[in-house]
């Protein structure tokens, strides 16, 4: 057994064994905490982009933890689809990790480090795992480290966002274990891939709760992707949390999507019978709220870290329009997009902390306030982040857009959302120049009040996202060749199936 | 009655009360009624291996006939999560009353004093004579 074979539970290792090591060094020596985080999210980008190279023939890598056998025991399933979320899920960490770090944010409290970790390390697990249960587990993890981060710095307004934010999820996790034990009573398993087998063979008579099933399990997965009307919770839990952390949230709704992605096309796929392909019919409607919703909300918002968390929920329902086609072409545009949104709503909430550190008590409100040190540079970046998050040219939001269009054209509604996508990126873009020229545009005089100096460093963190970005652009024909290809893998499960219930065998 | 009808209409009472508790807007309530509704999906995770009574949860050679362990196993971790989270939930509403100074769960000032009563000692809206209605 070479550590080649174990390849696919690092992910999940390297941040459970980093952030107890965290835990202890911090107290002491902060340093070394801080170096543990950065080393452990360079390992494991190290170790995404190794699953992805080993993944990008199209191979699965199953893993069998315990080496119990697949039905049995625990499965982790790496495949395309899992490894470009890993990578994202990397990437992320340590654009958000360098922006906590430079700007000081983690010092506001004690455990930042090692929740950033434990964080991780349920991202991981949920974007591997092949087993419902499991699954359920580390969106568990991924939530109770949130909730830290979320809380991280405290002050009353994060209390009552995070109270919120605590119960919706609470609900959200008992609705999904209602869900699994329908699911488990009916076919007699929780691994996705044996489940996707055998929901073909459930009686007649239990195809209503079959039904059910797939329709709650869906609508948790809705809830943590904030689609409408499931998003209540997202703007203000995103708009008062700490904006590293916000930056990395960016991909927690991304978490929701891409449950649906995994397990709508496996459980509830073709092979599914009478219960194939539930929850879609419900998806594209929902999908179509949600955009119009979160770029109404771009319009309206009254701060920057506001109005990103809004971009979050319109782009996440512009990926889901495309999602809610089911055909392969329209998935990979999807993946393309998923990649380039989380980026982009990253970027947003880095560039409105910066604003907001330079502007003292006008903070990153969308008022005109005084005059502040870096203006030029920062307005720039707001207005690339912005470019992206609305998806205009050059930045590969537009060649994102430009696939779903062209992937949707064929479907029946097709009219509806090509309407809806371009309307909400009109919205978009009149919002963000809205808010962009009343912050940076109508500056007065510096007024009496001191200037806050320039704290160059902390520009790092938005400018390397933003590097991303034109990176995704530039790089946009081969990134969009791969999710294509995950895309075919995911709708091919059977193929994945094969894979997980053989290999898996010691 | 069978055993069946008893515990589906345990679940679906626990669950009716904690969907009312949860829906109100007091924090203390909410927490309570998410507490009645882990209960009751743990009885679901339970009874989704179906009810049997007296048979081992072991696979032994001699026995023909045993529990399914694998739910019982869920209910375990089910258990173990849901406990926490409510502790964490109960800790933070009691925190953020103490920051805010009100426990109502949108966090805004007292809209439904008048239905809750003057019994409570917590909220000032009574005390200042302040009616929301």
């Amino acid at each position: 057994m070479s550590l080649a074979t174990h390849l696919p539970i690092l992910p999940v290792v390297i941040p459970a064994l980093a952030a107890p090591f965290a835990l202890l060094v911090m107290r002491r020596r902060r340093r070394l905490g801080i170096a543990i985080a950065i080393v452990s999210c360079l390992a494991l980008l190290a170790t995404a982009l190794t699953i992805l190279a080993q993944v990008a023939d199209g191979t699965v890598l199953a893993y069998a933890v315990g080496a119990w056998p697949a039905p049995f025991g625990i499965a982790l399933v790496a495949d395309r689809l899992a490894a470009m979320m890993l990578v994202l899920t990397s990437l992320l960490a340590l654009i958000a990790l360098i922006h906590a770090v430079v700007t000081r944010a983690d010092r506001k409290g004690w455990h930042f480090h090692p929740l950033f970790q434990f964080q991780l390390m349920g991202l991981n697990g949920a974007f591997l795992t092949g087993d419902l249960f499991n699954l359920f587990v580390f969106f568990e993890v991924l939530l109770i480290a949130s909730y830290g981060l979320m809380l991280h710095g405290q002050g009353p307004a994060r209390l009552k966002a995070g109270l919120q934010y605590v119960v919706v999820n609470l609900v959200g996790s008992s609705v999904f274990l209602i869900a699994l034990g329908m699911l488990y009573a009916l076919t007699g398993t929780l691994n996705m891939a044996d489940m996707g087998l055998r929901v073909a063979a459930v009686a007649p008579a239990d195809q209503g709760m079959l039904r059910i099933a797939g329709l709650l399990l869906v609508s948790v997965f809705a809830l943590k992707a904030a689609v409408a009307p499931l998003h209540l919770w997202l703007p203000r839990t995103y708009a008062v949390s700490t904006p590293a952390v916000a930056a990395l949230f960016a991909i927690m709704t991304k978490v929701g999507v891409y449950s649906l992605i995994r397990v709508v096309p496996q459980v509830f796929g073709e092979g599914a019978g009478a219960a194939a392909w539930v929850p879609a019919p419900w998806l594209f409607p929902a999908a179509m709220v949600s955009a119009v919703i979160g770029f109404a909300g771009v319009f309206v918002a009254r701060s920057m870290s506001e109005q990103a968390s809004y971009a979050v929920i319109g782009s996440t329902g512009t990926l889901l329009i495309a999602v809610a086609g089911w055909r392969e072409d329209s998935l990979g545009a999807a993946l393309f997009y998923l990649v380039h949104s989380t980026i982009a709503a990253a970027a947003l909430f880095l560039v409105a902390d910066v604003t907001a550190r330079r502007r003292g008590a006008f903070a990153d409100s969308a008022s005109p306030g005084p005059a502040f040190v870096g203006r030029g540079g920062i307005a720039l970046m707001f207005m690339a982040a912005a470019i992206a998050a609305s998806g205009l040219p050059p930045l590969s939001g537009f060649i994102g857009k430009l696939m779903i269009l062209k992937s949707v054209a064929p479907l029946p509604h097709w009219g509806w959302a090509w309407g809806v996508i371009l309307v909400t990126t009109l919205i978009g873009v009149i919002g963000f120049a809205r808010v962009g020229s009343a912050v940076f545009w109508k500056t007065g005089e510096a007024c009496d009040a001191p200037l806050i100096p320039a704290l160059r460093r902390d520009l790092a963190a938005p400018a390397l996202a933003l590097a991303l970005l034109a990176a995704l652009s530039i790089a946009a024909g081969r990134v969009s060749a791969y999710a294509e290809a995950a895309a075919a893998q995911v709708l091919d499960p059977a193929q994945a199936a094969a894979a997980v219930l053989t290999e898996a065998a010691p | 009655m069978t055993y069946e009808f008893l515990v589906a209409s345990a679940i679906g009472v626990l669950v009716a009360g904690g969907i009312f508790l949860a829906l109100r807007a007091r924090t203390f309530q909410v927490v309570l009624g998410l507490t009645l509704v882990s209960y009751a999906v743990n009885l679901f995770l339970f009874a989704s291996g179906r009810l049997t009574i007296g048979k081992p949860p072991i696979w032994e050679k001699a026995v023909s006939d045993y529990a399914d362990p694998l739910p019982q196993a869920l209910v375990l971790t089910a258990i173990v999560i849901t406990f926490g989270m409510t502790a964490f939930v109960v800790i933070l509403a009691l925190r953020s009353f103490l920051e805010s100074g009100s426990d109502h769960v949108d966090g805004d000032t007292v809209p439904c004093d008048t239905q809750d009563g003057a019994s409570d000692v917590t909220s000032h809206a009574v005390e200042t004579g302040e009616d929301a209605a």
